[in-house]
């Protein structure tokens, strides 16, 4: 049964990849949201069993890599973690597959689509449910291949080409950090996979790495590349540009894989490493500095963005860096609990918004939006119980997992976690103004599109709607029906020993918050949305005006803190410089000048010149050959 | 002298009675215009004197300074016969058809095939030249060459 | 004066000389190529002969007319080709034939 919830996808993705063609699209759509529905259909009780249940196995499928003291199987691994995330992968991706049937309808290559999606899918369930980091690395690498192809789906567009590009090279740059941080795991531990690392942490915990003559604590400076690969993935300030960029693929790609599950690996990583972060309390500092620190900052920029899809992705960085503090402050938990319900309720965020775009006739913009609730009810409604779930209003899903993270920053009693409280409870206020803002810009108001869209503004098919109702439910109610098991009084329970805590539990301590701490975030997130409605409703010129009033802070934020110009400048335009100096000097001016083309210059001015000789008149061949025979005799004469 | 008179007297017979004639029957056959011979004489004549003289130089200090080796008595292969005894005709057929006659036979079959090799580049068929085919005269027949005409009287040949 | 064996290699090697001036000043007639050649082989049978006889080796005769041979050979398939060249070019000058220009 684990086996099948894993591999059916991939068997689906196999299917419609290789033989899209042969069984047509109808098919290919069948088979895959088979595949992936029959996997989400056993993730369910096999949530139950492992989680609630507490039947926690490895199931080894077989070897991989035997050589020397390093040893490496496939095997998939079910605890309560892996069970809560293939529960949450499945059921989401299987959703968005359905609604992919409806979006993609006037796509041409409907089976590579369904192909990826379910690809993506597969590596993302072997990543979450691998028994040891290099298996983990692989699902990680291989999520990270599905999301480039399905960023540059529309591989005819250039945009769309350069934003898989750049989300592949940020990666890249993460990736790397994750594969010093699996090195240096295995220089300390001799051994990747989980249960014996978690098992000797205890003994490993004081020691040292020596790093040209500087010594530092082994497990802070594997936490520390860890995370830089957590930060690469999961879009964390530094190397979150390629997170927006991203939103040129599909829709429902960006709900998949750029919201719910691809992104939220990093978060699942620092989670599934929990016993070693642990130890490593100042790496655990710099994850919550660098998660508040997004929070906060992402959702200044979705304040100002215009593109809908972008508003959203900056919410998605900035509800991960929610996560990265709570799992900072060791409340993994709840982070855990918050990626669950968050990949419900940003996938239905962002399903809605395809279904907008879908009635505007792929209008992004939301500047040419407005006034359109009266014709697209139903989507309408899903995009308020969305917005409801992410501003956390209860009883919301969002509502329990986000007040739960800010009573732990708050609860954590340090000075990291005071500073992730304020910045929480900023990013909660920009949060719900932000949201706010997308739904009064987009449904309300005076309609700004041309008369041609807004007649044909429509409600989308069933095959599309009924997804988005289908994660209506899990946004609804994932939070009341987990609260009590992911961070209520069962959590003890229910996670055991799949994330480790050492010290003072601090979900414990976020129960015990001063009342003030438990309602701030209620009283943001009323804040917040009270001046979205009057700013974009009763006072519709309000926003032109404070954006004129300040125009630098405008711009700035515009230009998303201007990360994109200074990487630019700091380094890809040097990259060019140096690829266009070892290019132009290096490659054909040394390499290529001295090398062949020297050569070959070389030879065929030689062979002109060796040509010019055979200069096909008899004598001149007699003369050589006279000539030869006199130096010979004179040769002899003379020297010997 | 030098008592070689069967090489001398072939030499001179080979060359003036085959290669000569030879080479006047070429020139004769040839079409040539001797007045623009002899243009461009002097343009490689620096070039050919300095190296013909460099030569013809080293060859005479080689040759003048010459003089035999002690051993090369011992290193003949045929040693000549006294004069008085034999004469150098016998003496040199004595070793052509013994020691040397697949030379000697080698030498013939090279001028065997010089001569071949030149009939067949110089021969060449001439189209139009009336020749006396006896087999095709025996093989004619009144059936290949007469026609039968049955003429009716007073209509003439039609 | 009595005649030596060196002024027997001394005519032989004007005789070869000739026959390279031949070669370099001529620049019309391929005839006379080939008659330079055959000059240079006659002194080379010269030498032969010459060293034959004040060595006392027959040998030296032997291969003097074996020489021979391949000189008269060379002639009759010089002057074949010669034939044939002037039928196909109409011209046997040595400036005109270029055919092996690379």
């Amino acid at each position: 049964m684990e086996t099948a919830a894993v591999f059916l996808p991939l068997v689906g993705a196999m299917i419609a990849g290789f033989f899209g063609r042969q069984i047509g699209d109808r098919a290919s759509q069948i088979v895959t949201c088979l595949g992936v529905g029959s996997a989400a259909v056993l993730s369910i009780p096999l949530f139950f069993d492992v989680a609630v249940g507490g039947n926690e196995r490895v199931i080894t499928i077989m070897n991989w890599i035997n050589s020397g003291t390093f040893e490496t199987a496939w095997a998939l691994r079910f605890d309560t973690l892996s069970a809560v995330m293939v529960m949450t992968v499945t059921c989401v991706s299987s959703l968005i597959h359905v609604y992919s049937i409806g979006y993609m309808s006037h796509d041409d290559s409907k089976p590579r689509f369904m192909a990826y999606l379910s690809l993506f899918t597969f590596a993302m369930l072997m990543l979450v449910t691998s028994d040891n980091l290099v298996q983990l690395f692989f699902g990680w690498e291989g999520v990270g291949v599905v999301s480039y192809l399905l960023i540059g789906f529309w591989f005819k567009k250039p945009t769309a080409n350069a934003a898989a590009i750049k989300a592949f090279v940020v990666n890249r740059v993460g990736d790397f950090g994750f594969l010093l941080g699996i090195f240096g795991i295995y220089m300390v531990f001799d051994a990747v996979t989980f249960d014996t690392v978690f098992n000797a942490v205890d003994a490993h915990k004081d020691d040292t790495v020596t790093f040209f003559g500087i010594e530092g604590h082994a497990l802070t400076l594997i936490c520390l590349l860890l995370f830089v690969g957590a930060m690469g993935k999961s879009a964390q300030l530094l190397l979150h540009t390629w997170l927006p960029d991203a939103m040129e693929g599909p829709t429902p790609v960006s709900a998949l894989i750029h919201a719910a599950t691809m992104v939220t690996a990093g978060v699942f990583l620092v989670a599934r490493m929990s016993p070693l972060f642990e130890y490593a309390p100042s790496a655990l500092e710099v994850v919550t500095i660098v998660g508040a620190s997004t929070a906060f900052f992402a959702a200044t920029i979705g304040c100002v963005q215009t593109d809908i899809k972008r508003v959203i992705a900056y919410s998605t960085c900035s509800q991960l860096g929610y996560m990265f503090f709570a799992c900072g402050v060791g409340a993994y938990p709840a982070a855990i609990f918050h990626l669950m319900t968050h990949a419900w309720f940003k996938a239905l965020l962002f399903l809605g918004s395809g279904s907008v775009i879908h009635a505007m006739s792929d209008e992004q913009d939301m500047r040419k939006m407005g006034g359109i609730w009266k014709h697209i009810k139903v989507t309408y409604a899903m995009m308020w119980i969305g917005t409801l779930a992410l501003v956390a209003v209860p009883p919301f899903a969002g509502y329990y997992s986000k007040d739960m993270i800010l009573e732990a920053a708050y609860g954590a009693h340090t000075s990291v976690g005071q500073y992730a409280f304020i910045m929480g409870i900023g990013a909660a206020l920009l949060t719900a103004f932000y949201s706010g803002r997308l739904l009064f810009m987009t449904f309300h108001g005076e309609p700004r599109a041309d008369k041609e869209t807004m007649d044909h503004v429509h409600e989308s098919p069933l095959v599309m709607t009924l997804p988005l109702a289908g994660l209506a439910i899990g946004a609804i109610f994932a939070g009341m029906l987990g609260y009590d098991l992911f961070i209520g009084d069962g959590r003890v329970e229910f996670w055991r020993d799949a994330l480790a805590v050492v010290g003072e539990d601090p979900i414990e301590a976020a129960h015990h918050v001063p009342t003030w701490v438990v309602w701030s975030p209620m009283v943001v997130t009323v804040l917040g949305l009270g001046l979205s409605f009057h700013m974009y409703m009763r006072r519709p010129e309000i926003p032109g005006r404070l954006a004129a009033q300040f125009p630098g802070v405008y711009q700035f934020l515009l230009n998303k803190w201007y990360f994109d110009e200074l990487y630019d400048f700091l380094f890809v335009r040097p990259a060019f410089w140096i690829g266009n100096f070892l290019w132009k000097r290096g490659d054909e001016g040394t390499i290529d000048r001295f090398g062949p083309d020297g050569v070959s210059a070389s030879i065929i001015a030689g062979a002109r010149r060796l040509g010019a000789v055979q200069s096909g008149y008899l004598y001149h061949y007699a003369f050589a050959m006279i000539i030869g025979i006199a130096l010979f005799v004179s040769w002899i004469v003379v020297g010997g | 002298m030098l008592g070689a008179e069967f090489v001398a007297m072939i030499l001179v017979i080979v060359y003036v009675g085959a290669v000569a004639v030879l080479f006047l029957f070429v020139v004769m056959m040839l079409d040539i215009n001797i007045a623009v011979i002899r243009q461009g004489f002097l343009k490689y004549m620096w070039a050919g004197l300095l190296v013909g003289g460099i030569l013809l130089a080293e060859l005479i200090t080689v040759f003048a300074a010459w003089k035999m080796s002690d051993s090369a008595e011992m290193l003949r292969a045929a040693p000549a016969p006294d004069p008085n005894a034999m004469s150098n005709t016998e003496a040199i057929g004595q070793i052509l058809y013994t020691d040397y006659v697949y030379l000697f036979q080698a030498s013939g079959i090279i001028l065997l095939v010089a001569m071949i090799g030149s009939i067949v580049l110089t021969h060449r068929t001439r189209t139009g030249v009336r020749k006396q085919v006896i087999s095709e005269q025996n093989a004619r027949r009144p059936i290949d060459t007469l026609e039968v005409v049955k003429v009716e009287s007073g209509k003439g040949l039609q | 004066m009595a005649v030596g064996l060196s002024h027997y290699l001394t005519v032989s090697a004007i005789l070869f000389t000739l026959g390279i001036f031949g070669i370099f000043l001529n620049r019309k007639n391929l005839i006379v190529i080939l008659m330079s050649i055959e000059l240079m082989l006659l002194a080379v049978n010269i030498n032969f002969v010459a060293f034959s006889s004040f060595l006392g080796d027959l040998v030296g005769q032997i291969f003097t007319m074996i020489v021979l041979t391949v000189a008269a050979a060379e002639a009759a398939i010089g002057l074949a080709i010669v034939v044939v060249f002037y039928r196909a070019r109409r011209s046997i000058a040595v400036e005109d034939i270029n055919e092996l220009k690379g």
